[in-house]
Parts: C-alpha cells; structure tokens; sequence
C-alpha cells in the first residue's frame, strides 16, 4: 500500500462536508475544495491511466492544467466530457469519471503487450511500418486506434448552452499569483479596467499552497486581503476557472470560461451557459502565467510514485494529503527542498534529499537537516524500483564532480513517494502566441519571453524570476506601467516583505546518468502521455532530423492533449545534446493555440443548428409558392421554388410538366433573386463599357442587352441583362449568387482605380419583384391582366422595355427571355409583387398558366445552351470557351481583355463548352460526371472533360447534357465516354450546346 | 488595382494562423477586421494600354506580388461597414499597423 492518507488539519478543503463519487465503477468520497485528483490520491489511488503507446501504468505527476497522464472521462451519456485532467476536475456529488486510457481494463490491460515489444516500437514505427504497403496500414489501424483511445465521444447532442461574450479592456493580467494579484492590484487602483484571469478553481496561484509569510500574514490570507480591494473596484472582473487560451493579434485574447463544470449535470441554474469564451480586446497585457516544473529524466521516471515536487507540496499544503508514508526528493535547484519540509509537515518520513548539485544554498540545506532528513549532495537518482503499486524504492548514486555519470552506487531506499524537481520552465505559451520569440536563459537553464511584440509584458516566474519577492516586484510594476500605457497613470503600489527565501542558482540537469546498472530495456521518459523517450529522440537525430519541429512530428514529442508542457522542453534538450548545439539553437517548437483544450462547445457558442447566422431571404411572393407546395432551393441564401408538385407527382413528373406547359403554353417564373444594381452618373455608360466585354456606348433608353463580366485573368464571372432607363442611368441584372460579389468588384474599381469616373451605385435587389410570363400566350396574358403598354412586336420587339402598368400597378415591362420563349420580365414595387403576381395568375387561368421553378428554368436555358455562372463555368473559362466570341468587342478594351490574348488562354484544344446526347435517348448522366476518350485503356486515363449540366428534355423526348471537352468544338459528331463512379461508361456523341431552336425564331415571335 | 480575389487570408499568412486585427477605417475608426475585407498590395495601377504589353508584361500586373516581409501597403475595405476603400501599411511580420491612408495617396513619408 502506498500509505497515503488525509491530514486531519490544514489545507483549503471543507471536512465538514462529504461529496461522494465514482471512479471507474468504484465509490470513493472527498470534501468539498478537492479535485478528483487529491480525494483519489488520499484514498490511496495510485494508478490513473495507461500511457498512449506502451500502456505502461501511470500515476498523478502534477496537481495543475501541465498534468498528462490523469486524463479522465467525466459524466455520463449526453453530458460525458473525454480526455480531463483529474487534477482540475472539481469534486460534485455524483460525479463519475474513469479513465481514458484503460482497454480493456485498467489493471490487466492487454494493450501493455506493446510494453512488452516495445523495442519494436521506435520512433517513427507509425511512419515506417504503415506508409508501405498502403493495404497493411489499413488493417494495422483499426487495432492500434482501438488499443490506444483516448476518450470518447458523448452519446448524444450536448445539452448545454454556451455562450461568447465580447469586451474590451485597458489591461488584461493573465494569472492570479503573486505576480498577477500585484499587477491587478497595481492597474486597478489606477482606475483602468481590468480584467484578472485565472484558471484555477480558487485565485491565488502558487500561493494556495505557500508557507510563506506576506505582509505579516500567511500568503492565503494576504490573497483574501488583496481578492476583497479588487472586489472594490467597479471596473475590475474577476474570472476563476477562466483560461486565458488564445493570444491573437492586435491584443485579441480568448478566455474560455467554465461556469458550471464544477456543479455536475442539473446541479446549476439553467440560465447559465456551461462555458463561456470571452473574446477579450485588451489595450496592454500582463502575462503573470508563472511557470511549470520539469520532471527529471531517469529511468523508470514514469512509475506511479514519482511527481513533481511542487504537486507534492500542493497535495500536502493545499489538499491536506499525504501521498504516501515515505517520500524522498530528487531535486537539482532549491524548489526541491520545499517538497521535503511539506512530506515531513505531513507527518511522513522523508528519506532521503537526493540534490544533483554539490553547493547548494546552505540555507536549504540546514532547514532539512533540522528536521533529521538525510541530504546527499552531488547525488542523482540513475532508476527507480516498482511494485504492482508503483513506486517502492530509489537507487540512489554519487555522480562525478561534473555531474555527467555515475561514480558509485549507494543502494536502495524504499519510498513510495518521489518528488522531482529538474527546474522551472516559465509558460511562455501565450507570449509565443503573441508572436514573440523566447530565448534561451542560460544561467537560469529556461526559455524566457524575449522582445514584446504586441502590447504585453510579463512578471514573475513566467519572466523566469523565481524569488517571491521579484515576483511581487515585477507584478507590481507591471501592473502600474500597464495602467500607465493604457492612459492610466499616477497609481503606485507597496510590494510587500515577504519570509521566503532567494533563490540559489539550479544546475541544469537534462538527463540523469545511467551505467550497464540501469538495464537496456528501461526507458527514460520525455513525454509521458505519447510515451516519447530519450531514446526515440536520439534516434531521430541519428537518422538525420535537425529541426525539433520535424523530430517533433516523428517521435510524436508534444503531441498529446497537454502539448508537451512537461516533457518538451528536456526532449528539446536531448536533441540538442544529440546534435551538439545549444538550446538556444534548438529553439521550442510553435506554440499554438489554445493553452489547454477548448470544447467545441464554446467555440460554437450559441451558433448552432441549421439557421446559424446566415440570413434567409424569401421574395414578396414567397407564402404564394408555399401555399402552391412547391419545394425550394437554396440559392445563394435565397430559398427559391424549385418545381410545383401536384397530386403527389414525382419531381421529374412536376419538371416535365411545368417545362411542357411553357414551351406550349405559358409558364410563370419568380426571377425576384437576380442581383439587381442601379447605376446613375454621366460616365455610367463608359463604365459599363470597361465592365462588359460587349459595347455600351450605343444603347439608347428602353433598351436592354445582355452582357458578359470577365476577371482581369480572363475569366468569365458573371453575366446578365442591362437595361438603359435614361441617359447616364442603367440597372445591371446579375445572377441570384454572384450580386453580392459583383456589386463589391464593381465598388473597388470606382474606387480604387477610376476615381475620374462619375459613377453611382445602388443595390436595388430587394427594391423590386420580378416575374417572367414566358411561353406563347405570354402576351395575351399581359393583355388579359390589363397592361396598359401596346406590346405588339412592331413597337414592342425582343430586348426593349417600357415603364407601364400592369392590372393598374406602375410597372417595369421588359421584353428579355432566359428560356427562349416569346417572354415578358415584369418589375414592381416590392411591396406589390405578391398582389401583381395574384393578378397575372388570375389572368392567366384561362390560358393555364403553370408556375415552374429553377429546375424547368434550368432545363429550358439549357436546352437553348444558355450556360449558368458557376455551374457551366468554374472560374478558368473564357467567353472563346464557351463559343461566345460574338460578345467580345475588338474595339476597346475592357477588364480581362488582354488576358484573351495569353498564350495559355488563346491555345487551342482548350476544354470548350459542347452538348452531349447520349445513345440511350434517356439516360441522364450526372452532373460532374468525368469525361474520357475511350473506355477501358490503360490507367491512368487521361480525364479530358466533364458534364456540367444535364437534365431530360421532355420537350425534346430524349436527355441533354452540356460539358466541357478538350477541343471540343472541332470534335462535333465525335464519340466521347462518361465514366461513372459505379463503373458503367455510357458513350456520347459531341454536339452543339443549343438543342432546341437554334435560330430563336420563338423568343424575337412577334 | 490588385486583381486578386477578395478573401480574408493575406500573401503572408501562416497555415492555421487566425487572424483578428483591429483596423482603423478613416471613416468609421476601429473596428475589428470580421468587418473587412483584403485587398492585397497597394499601388498596383492598371496599365493604360492593356495591348501594348507582352504577356510577360500583362502577367507581371496580374499575377506578381511583392510578397513584401515588413512594412506591406495593401488595400482593405470596409465592407461590412461603410464600403470604403483604403490603404494600411500592416508589418507582414508582427502584422502591427504602421498608418492608414486614404486611396490614392501615396504611403506617409513618401513622395509622389
Ligand atoms: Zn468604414
């Protein structure tokens, strides 16, 4: 047994309460204040998890977010959170939890088979064994996966709510330490706003579980003290479990804050969100985000036993839990002796300080001799002995003067307990993220922030000043000059005396020697949740990595939930020594947000389901289709009617239906959703003619032309009619999706480019209702509605349009045509759209009048070969590719002219836009269906086109399709595959893109 | 003008990098960059005589950038705001904003 147990004193946990939870299936109790981590650890749990390659046993290291092997699964079903760290997760009652890590339990665990071989199982084992053949890795996966796991996903939607919440401040202090609390405490005073930022349960940092004195009290207290005047300031937030995970630009900070975890599912008011991610504009930041300890590397350094020197202490001074019965401590800098003094505090025998360094601070040293604890100088801990409990003894050896291998052995001692203390790395995670660049300190043996280069600074331990003191001191200075920065000047703070000690120099210890002794097969760890070892990153050194961020990605160094925040920084030392460089030259890896995980829940925040925060735009006549049943599209953000099913017909009953009605009789189509701009100005016309790749100069009032829009590359983007309404003021229609895109490209070129141009525009899309009667009847449906124009095709002929009314409404009635119908576009009022679309249905009911939607609308253009933007075209098609060179003006220049005319662009047997029929008269091929010149040849066969609209013609009686093929306007009559993916070929014969009435004798029909 | 197309992502940014800077538009003043939209490098003008040029030459306006590390002049524009265009130098490094200056003008501290 380990011997661990509660104090019956001390600590900040309340014994006067019982919270009783379960731990993988097992019952165990704590008191209010623990975390799963130290009620566990006081009922004498020593094993919390398998590690990730080698599923070796593995206890608590830490007492903080740095923790990496007591990772947990909390709750159940839909409120089930994976991969926790048990050394955060608050005591609840009823909380359940167990480990991540455990298939298929976690005390006989078959997976430790990997253990076992694991000399088989180096760096880049994944990467060698699996890249070849692609076949085998498939088959290795699925166990590896399965064998590894770490957590699992909750079984249903998350039924939570998160939130977001925005703000700004002048000064941001990330951590509530000593350093953070005398920042705060400075910048608040000055009256700046101030946001404190900590993640822990309770504020006060390292401080929670200090002996020390502060200000003639004890440092809990001084933090009470401190905590109550910054609750005086109104302009002053205080966030617990709050942390601060992402460091952006221009001071934007996320802080991703949970608000309810610690209350267990139901437990809380269900007003309040379960997290809540700040989005945080800070004009000056104070990174006091202290610093984490460095495990030391020995062999066996991952046996359940050995922690780190401070969750020691933290367990003991603030947990009031002896980990064990007998402790000893492995220390190469002062922080270690801490660790000593707090196991005897705790009433255990502590047998032995083991101090890598031959000088320590004598000061250090007397205080663990008062006590009767043996101290060895000049000594290390080359390998430890484990039971089935874990940790059970040290051995214990005299190093060489220069520390670099091993002397003598000294024997054994039996303890269940090792703190180990390698050294402080300051968390200069968010400086990073910043964008700063840490450099390596040296005499301190740690990667410090470097130049700021946002507006930050930092204090205390994550500066890499270790002495109370300092920290009190740069806290308080940052917290002033912050203020100060952000136009908060004149506060000015005391720093308080305090009874801890300086701090004596650390002598840097990357790696503990070993001899034969120490055993081929024991491994001294680096990460311990990927089980990286000192070996692994030697090897990768040896086969030619240099980059630690390439060693990273081949030894997995880092990788794991916790981002290498204990193991990364000796494995960055390791390879340094491999490749014989400094540190400094070695560099870190990036450090990325987020500081620890975020749940895509807060990310998500309040943006969920379908509806998000896209708009939804309807037309005037929108109830009307709804009312007919139609069934809509989403164009763009616009639901469109799709086909207008009666009496349970299929959707190719209701397309056939609806785009035989047109062509025989007549058809009525909602166009509300084309992009509609207004354009006003006398240079509108030069514009147009700059925009368009067709002339503009001659189009007199009351007459439209249709236009095309190509990018500078040529490319065509967007087409669509123009209409001239005066002199000096056009309204351009565009296609439903590109208006928005369109109307900002026009925008940047007045702009930007032609700044001469008098040229105004308006987005007019909403302004108007748009209906197009199209089919033969069309004009006696105009007529029978009570048009007041004479639209006799004398007066009245194809492109021309007049300003009228329409059943007594003022109305735009223009003569353009998208289905090659005799067709007329009506324009009202928005307002009056439904009642003029009411009116024009009324009319037409002796005629029959069929509504259709997008699907006839797109048969009917296709069947003319009218190409859609962005269904047709993708962005690498020019006017010549789609047989259109009528439109393009030789006579001046225009956007995307000179493009025409590259060499890439003017090539021959570029793809070009052709017509398909397929044998089968009614077969429809799919859209994208990928084009081929013969079935069968070699792989890989040469893709030469592909299908880009296709649909069945009930006008025609057979299917169309429209591609574009490699040189294929001079393949007319040729024979072309379609490969489909379930294998079958369906051969094609090229055609012309327009199938039906190829000389538009029915849309000019007078 | 830079005919590249809109976006949000910059000639220089870091895989995975999101960036959120706060802009100060001369008309409307800071707001954050959700608000904007990219434009790219600056004081690209248009060639007068398109046809004039070798495509060697017409290439070069159309696809060559400076891919400036440092101080860059690009155009951003206000678009979910007042719809205006205008000029940042913007560190490509720090992404720091250097000064803001209106379309047309040349970048503070040079000549025309
Ligand atoms: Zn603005």
């Amino acid at each position: 047994m380990s011997g661990a147990r509660r104090l019956t004193t001390g600590g900040l946990i309340d014994r006067s309460h019982s919270i009783s939870f379960h731990f993988n299936g097992k019952r165990y109790s704590g008191h209010p204040g623990d975390t799963l981590a130290s009620a566990l650890l006081a009922q004498g749990v020593r094993l919390f998890g398998r590690s990730f390659k080698y599923h070796r046993p593995r206890g608590v290291i830490g007492a903080g977010s740095e923790e990496p092997n007591a990772l947990v699964q909390v709750g159940e079903g839909a409120h089930s959170t994976p991969n926790l760290r048990a050394t955060q997760v608050e005591l609840y009652q009823g909380l359940t939890a167990r480990t991540v890590n455990g298939w298929p339990s976690l005390a006989y665990d078959l997976g430790s088979v990997n253990n076992w071989f694991g000399r088989l199982l180096p760096a880049g084992f994944y990467y060698k064994t699996f890249m070849w053949p692609r076949s085998a890795w498939m088959r290795y996966e699925h166990y590896i996966r399965k064998a590894a796991g770490l957590g699992h996903a909750p079984s249903g939607p998350d039924p939570d709510h998160y939130d977001k919440r925005h703000c700004h401040c002048d000064v941001l202090v990330v951590g509530s330490g000593p350093a953070g609390l005398m920042a705060a405490l400075g910048a608040a005073r000055s009256g700046a706003r101030v946001i404190l930022a900590d993640e822990q349960a309770r504020l006060g940092g390292s401080l929670l579980h200090a002996s020390v004195q502060i200000g003639g009290k004890t440092a809990v207290d001084w933090v009470g003290e401190v905590l109550t005047e910054l609750h005086t300031y109104p302009e002053v937030t205080l966030l617990k479990r709050s942390t601060v995970a992402g460091y952006y630009d221009h001071n934007f900070l996320t802080i991703n804050e949970r608000r309810t975890h610690h209350q267990g599912p139901g437990q809380s008011d269900p007003r309040i969100s379960r997290e809540r991610l700040w989005r945080v504009r800070a004009r000056q930041v104070i990174l006091a985000t202290g610093a984490i300890e460095r495990p030391l590397v020995f062999s066996g350094n991952d046996t359940p036993g050995v922690m780190l020197a401070s969750a020691v202490s933290t367990y003991v001074r603030r947990y009031a839990v002896a980990p064990g019965q007998c402790g000893a401590v492995f220390t190469n800098n002062d922080s270690g002796y801490q660790a000593a003094l707090d196991m005897a505090f705790a009433g255990m025998e502590v047998v032995a300080v083991v101090d890598i360094r031959a000088n320590p601070d004598p000061a250090s040293v007397s205080a663990a001799k008062a006590l009767g604890i043996p101290v060895y100088l000049g000594h290390g801990v080359p390998s430890v002995e484990k039971n089935r409990q874990g940790l059970s003894g040290i051995e214990l050896a005299r190093l060489t003067d220069d520390g670099k291998s091993i002397q003598s052995h000294k024997g054994v001692h039996r303890c269940q307990v090792l703190a180990v203390s390698g050294g402080w790395s300051p968390a200069v995670h968010l400086y990073s993220q910043s964008g700063g660049r840490a450099r390596f300190d040296e005499k301190r043996a740690c990667f410090v922030p470097g130049e700021s280069v946002q507006a930050e600074r930092s204090a205390g331990s994550s500066k890499g000043t270790f002495d109370l003191a300092g920290c009190l001191r740069e806290g308080a200075n940052a917290g002033v000059a912050a203020a100060a920065a952000s136009g908060w000047p004149g506060s000015s703070i005391d720093v308080p005396v305090t009874s801890a000690p300086p701090c004596a120099a650390i002598q840097a210890c990357w790696e503990v020697p070993t001899d034969a002794l120490g055993g081929t097969g024991a491994k001294k760890f680096l990460d311990f949740q990927n089980d990286t070892t000192v070996a692994d990153v030697q090897l990768a050194a040896r086969e030619g990595y240099r980059s630690i961020e390439h060693v990273k990605r081949y030894t997995a160094l880092g990788f794991g939930t916790d981002q290498g925040k204990l193991g990364n920084i000796n494995g960055l030392a390791v390879l340094a020594r491999s490749l014989d460089q400094t540190l400094g030259d070695t560099g870190t890896t990036t450090f990325r947000p987020n500081y620890t995980p975020v749940s895509f829940g807060a990310v998500a925040g309040r943006s969920l389901g379908a509806q998000l925060f896209d708009p939804v735009r309807k037309t005037a006549i929108h109830s009307w289709h709804v009312r007919r049943g139609a069934e809509f599209e989403d164009v763009g953000q616009w639901k469109r009617p799709w086909f207008y099913p009666q009496n349970g017909e299929s959707m190719s009953d209701a397309v056939n239906r609806e785009c035989l009605a047109t062509r025989q009789g007549v058809g009525v189509l909602d166009a509300s959703t084309l992009g509609k701009i207004d354009i006003q100005g006398p240079d509108a016309a030069e514009f147009l003619n700059r925009l368009y790749t067709n002339n503009w100069s001659k189009l007199e009032p009351g007459r439209c032309r249709y236009g095309l829009m190509l990018g500078e590359d040529g490319m065509v983007m967007d087409d669509g009619v123009t209409t001239c309404l005066a002199p000096g003021h056009y309204l351009m229609t565009t296609t439903t999706g590109g208006a928005a895109a369109v109307m900002s490209w026009m925008e940047r070129w007045l702009q930007t480019e032609w700044p001469d141009l008098k040229v105004y525009l308006t987005s007019v899309t909403d302004h108007w209702s748009v209906m197009s009667i199209a089919g033969p009847h069309a004009r006696q449906v105009l007529h029978e509605a009570g048009c007041n124009l004479d639209l006799g095709g004398a007066v009245f002929p194809f492109m021309c349009s007049k300003a009228g009314t329409v059943a007594g409404i003022p109305a735009r009635v223009s003569r353009i045509s998208f289905s090659g119908e005799l067709a007329f576009e009506i324009s009202v009022d928005a307002n009056l759209g439904l009642a003029l679309w009411e009116e024009v249905m009324g009319a037409g009911q002796k005629f029959n009048i069929t509504p259709y939607g997008t699907e006839a609308m797109h048969v009917l253009r296709a069947e003319k070969g009218y190409v859609i933007v962005g269904q047709d075209t993708d962005g690498s098609v020019t006017p010549l590719d789609l047989g259109m060179s009528w439109i393009v003006s030789k006579s001046k220049d225009f956007i995307g002219r000179r493009s025409l005319s590259r060499s890439d662009t003017a090539k021959e047997n570029r793809k070009q836009l052709v017509g398909l029929h397929t044998q089968d008269p009614m077969q429809v091929l799919p859209e994208g269906a990928q084009l081929v010149n013969a079935p069968g040849v070699e792989k890989p066969v040469p893709m030469i086109g592909h299908v880009t609209s296709s649909y069945f013609s009930a006008n025609l009686g057979h299917s169309i399709a429209l591609a574009l093929v490699k040189g294929g306007a001079s393949r007319m009559g040729g024979t072309i595959y379609a490969q489909l993916m379930d294998g079958h070929v369906v051969p094609a014969s090229i055609v012309d893109a327009v199938f039906f009435d190829p000389d538009n004798e029915r849309q000019r029909r007078n | 003008m830079n005919t590249a197309p809109l976006g949000w992502r910059t000639e220089r940014d870091a895989p995975g990098r999101v960036k959120v800077l706060e802009i100060e538009c001369p008309w409307c003043g800071a707001r954050d960059q959700d608000e904007f939209q990219y434009g790219g490098e600056a004081h690209i003008v248009r060639p007068t005589s398109p046809e004039d040029l070798s495509d060697a030459q017409w290439a070069d306006y159309l696809f060559n950038r400076a891919n400036t590390k440092g101080p860059h002049a690009e155009q951003w524009c206000h678009g979910a705001g007042c719809r205006r265009w205008f000029n940042v130098v913007r560190d490509t490094v720090s992404y720091a904003i250097l000064a803001i200056y209106r379309t047309g003008d040349r970048p503070p501290g040079q000549n025309p």
